[in-house]
């Protein structure tokens, strides 16, 4: 991975310079971003077509394409608000939780379509996992029931199975070696960051083809933080990872592709830039996405 | 701290300070007093159960059925018993009824169905009790011909429902939203996320909700009037009319006998011992779990 030395970035939540702001004309701004950034022949795991998503009449996504490369990591980046978080959830059909949500486009999970008629939405989420912003163990289980509870929902009753595959898991994760003398703590007695790769193993014992990663350290400190960057670069080894984050050096290290997403003047989220790590963040091609990612916008 | 140097550090918002640091400690003390005007009443209950319960608790009281009237001695194991019955039927018959309406409200009852549901607990929570016994009354016993402690367990399950159900219902709430996003990500349906997640998060809640039932039922003699009655034999027979210990207090505190109202005392104290025992228990074999974290 190439070395960046990157001025800090922005927070994220603070309003965008007018210049940023797009005005009109989406489509024609956005028509630049190539869904297809990795070498003709790269294995696909996920391929978004085109993809909108709606909160009752509000559109928060628009018109996404991009196709995910198997066994790599690729981000997700952009202002708060641009719709990665929304984005990432039509990937797993999550979004459907929310009230009036609606989808367009097509997701090909292995050539598959997730929203096909008749596909079980809890089937697609066994395949495509989930990590949240916020640790979120089950606050009634123990260590070894909060990494073996997909394991139940999926049906898997055989013991010895269950027990291998958590420890699997957890050695995965990173986190056996400071949870094996007690698994049967509470999930919640763990500290902040020692939860989150509790949800990784979590995420990881049903063997997920493709693992979101919704900004999974932006509660942790910097040292639980790099500790869940490490992992993921050997998770990568395993699983297709799509990672959303605010924070530039950690896509930088941890990425091997980069999607930058803006809200147009509609509201909604658009791609503007979809290449390398590398490329991105040594030469943009778009303005907009130097602005971000230097944090100079302007 | 000298004043001078106060008034440095603070500069001029001394006097917003003071003021506050004074209202402060009006409303800390106006708190304390309504502490203690709230706590006054339940010392003085205790008080006068303990001295006044105490000296008609023995061995007979808990193993004689009553004697017949004016003949002191005797006790009320049948009025004990027959509590226990009528109530763990009522608990029997009513938790899981209540446990279910507050799971469909929390989870499935964000529609017209629930709404009407909800209205339909919240109007049955106001009927007041000896109406309740009177239903069941036209209901049961008038149809069956006799009184039985089986239709005073179907009053107190009336009683008991609203109760549970609007209390299961606010903690399924309480429910992060996170663990059930955590659990669909896994690939969980929702009846299993409910079943496995969401239910045992809440369970301390719940368990909570059916000891305020329970506290309020085993009180109530009211709805037991026309529905199991009473009985002056030992009796464990559900078709039965049935004893229990509210009705034996109202018999026995508004009775002649002056031994009748020493055991009318130790009745209201055996009612709240065993109220306050079970409840102890119960949080003592649940309350250790992880509660619900926010
Ligand atoms: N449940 C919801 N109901 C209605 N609108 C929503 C909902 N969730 C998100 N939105 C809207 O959709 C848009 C995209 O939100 P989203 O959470 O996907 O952004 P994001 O890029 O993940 O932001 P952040 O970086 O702050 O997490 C926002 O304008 C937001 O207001
Ligand atoms: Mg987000």
């Amino acid at each position: 991975m190439t070395h960046l030395n990157l001025s800090p970035v922005r927070p994220s939540d603070e309003p965008l310079p007018d210049m940023l702001r797009e005005t009109g004309g989406a489509s024609a701004e956005f028509a630049h971003a190539a869904p297809r950034p990795m070498p003709e022949g790269t294995p696909i795991a996920l391929s978004a077509h085109n993809v909108g998503a709606w909160y009752g009449s509000k559109k928060a996504i628009s018109g996404i394409s991009m196709e995910i490369a198997k066994n790599a990591v690729t981000a997700l980046i952009g202002p708060s608000g641009c719709g990665k978080s929304t984005y990432i959830r039509c990937f797993n059909r999550m979004h459907e939780f929310a009230p009036h949500a609606r989808v367009e486009g097509t997701i090909l999970l292995e050539g598959a379509d997730v929203y096909a008629p008749g596909v079980d939405p809890a089937r697609v989420r066994q395949r495509v996992g989930m990590v949240f912003q916020k640790p979120n163990p089950f606050p009634t289980m123990s260590v070894v029931e909060n990494v073996a509870a997909g394991l139940r929902f999926m049906g898997v009753r055989n013991r010895a199975e269950i027990s291998d595959r958590v420890e699997e898991a957890l050695k995965l994760a990173a986190l056996w070696d400071e949870v094996k003398s007690d698994l049967k703590k509470p999930g919640i007695a763990l500290s902040g960051g020692q939860q989150q790769r509790l949800c990784i193993a979590r995420t990881i014992a049903v063997e997920p083809e493709v693992v979101l990663m919704d900004e999974p350290c932006s509660a942790l400190d910097p040292v639980a933080t790099l500790k869940i960057e490490d992992l993921m670069r050997g998770l990568a080894e395993r699983y297709t990872i799509i990672i959303v984050t605010h924070n530039m050096q950690q896509a930088a290290r941890v990425s091997d592709y980069t999607a930058f997403l803006l809200m147009a003047g509609d509201g909604a989220g658009h791609l503007v830039e979809y290449r390398s790590t590398a490329d991105i963040f040594t030469n943009p091609h778009d303005k907009r996405t130097e602005d971000y990612i230097t944090g100079r916008f302007g | 701290m000298t004043g001078q140097e106060r008034s440095t550090f603070l500069g001029r918002t001394e006097g917003l300070y003071r003021r506050r640091k004074a209202f402060d400690r009006v409303m800390t003390g106006a708190m304390a007093l309504a502490v203690v005007l709230a706590v006054i009443p339940l010392a003085l209950i205790l008080f006068y159960l303990l001295r006044n319960g105490i000296p008609g608790l023995s061995w007979d009281f808990f193993t004689q059925d009553p004697n017949r009237p004016g003949k002191p001695g005797g006790g009320v194991r049948n009025a004990i018993v027959g509590s226990g019955i009528i109530v763990g039927m009522a608990l029997v018959i009513g938790v899981p009824v209540a446990i279910a309406c507050g799971v469909f409200l929390s989870e499935y009852g964000q529609n017209r169905m629930g709404a009407f549901v909800r209205f339909l607990i919240e109007v049955m929570a106001g009927i007041p009790s000896i109406t309740v016994g009177l239903f069941i009354y036209g209901l049961v016993v008038a149809n069956q011909g006799h009184f039985s402690a089986f239709a005073g367990s179907l009053a107190l399950a009336i009683l008991l429902v609203p109760i549970v159900a609007r209390i299961t219902e606010e903690m399924l709430l309480l429910v992060p939203r996170s663990l059930r996003e955590a659990s669909y990500a896994l690939g969980a349906p929702r009846w299993r996320t409910v079943l496995r997640i969401v239910m045992p998060t809440a369970l301390p809640g719940i368990i909570t909700g059916v000891m305020l039932g329970l506290s309020r039922i085993a009180g109530e003699a009211a709805p037991l009037l026309f529905t199991a009655l009473g009985n002056q034999f030992y009796t464990t027979d559900i078709t039965q009319p049935m004893d229990s210990l509210p009705r034996r207090i109202y018999v026995y505190a508004t009775g002649p006998y002056d031994y009748w109202h020493e055991q009318a005392w130790a009745m209201s104290l055996v009612l709240v011992g065993i109220i306050l025992v079970i409840s102890l228990a119960v949080r003592a074999l649940f309350g250790s779990r992880v509660t619900v974290r926010q």
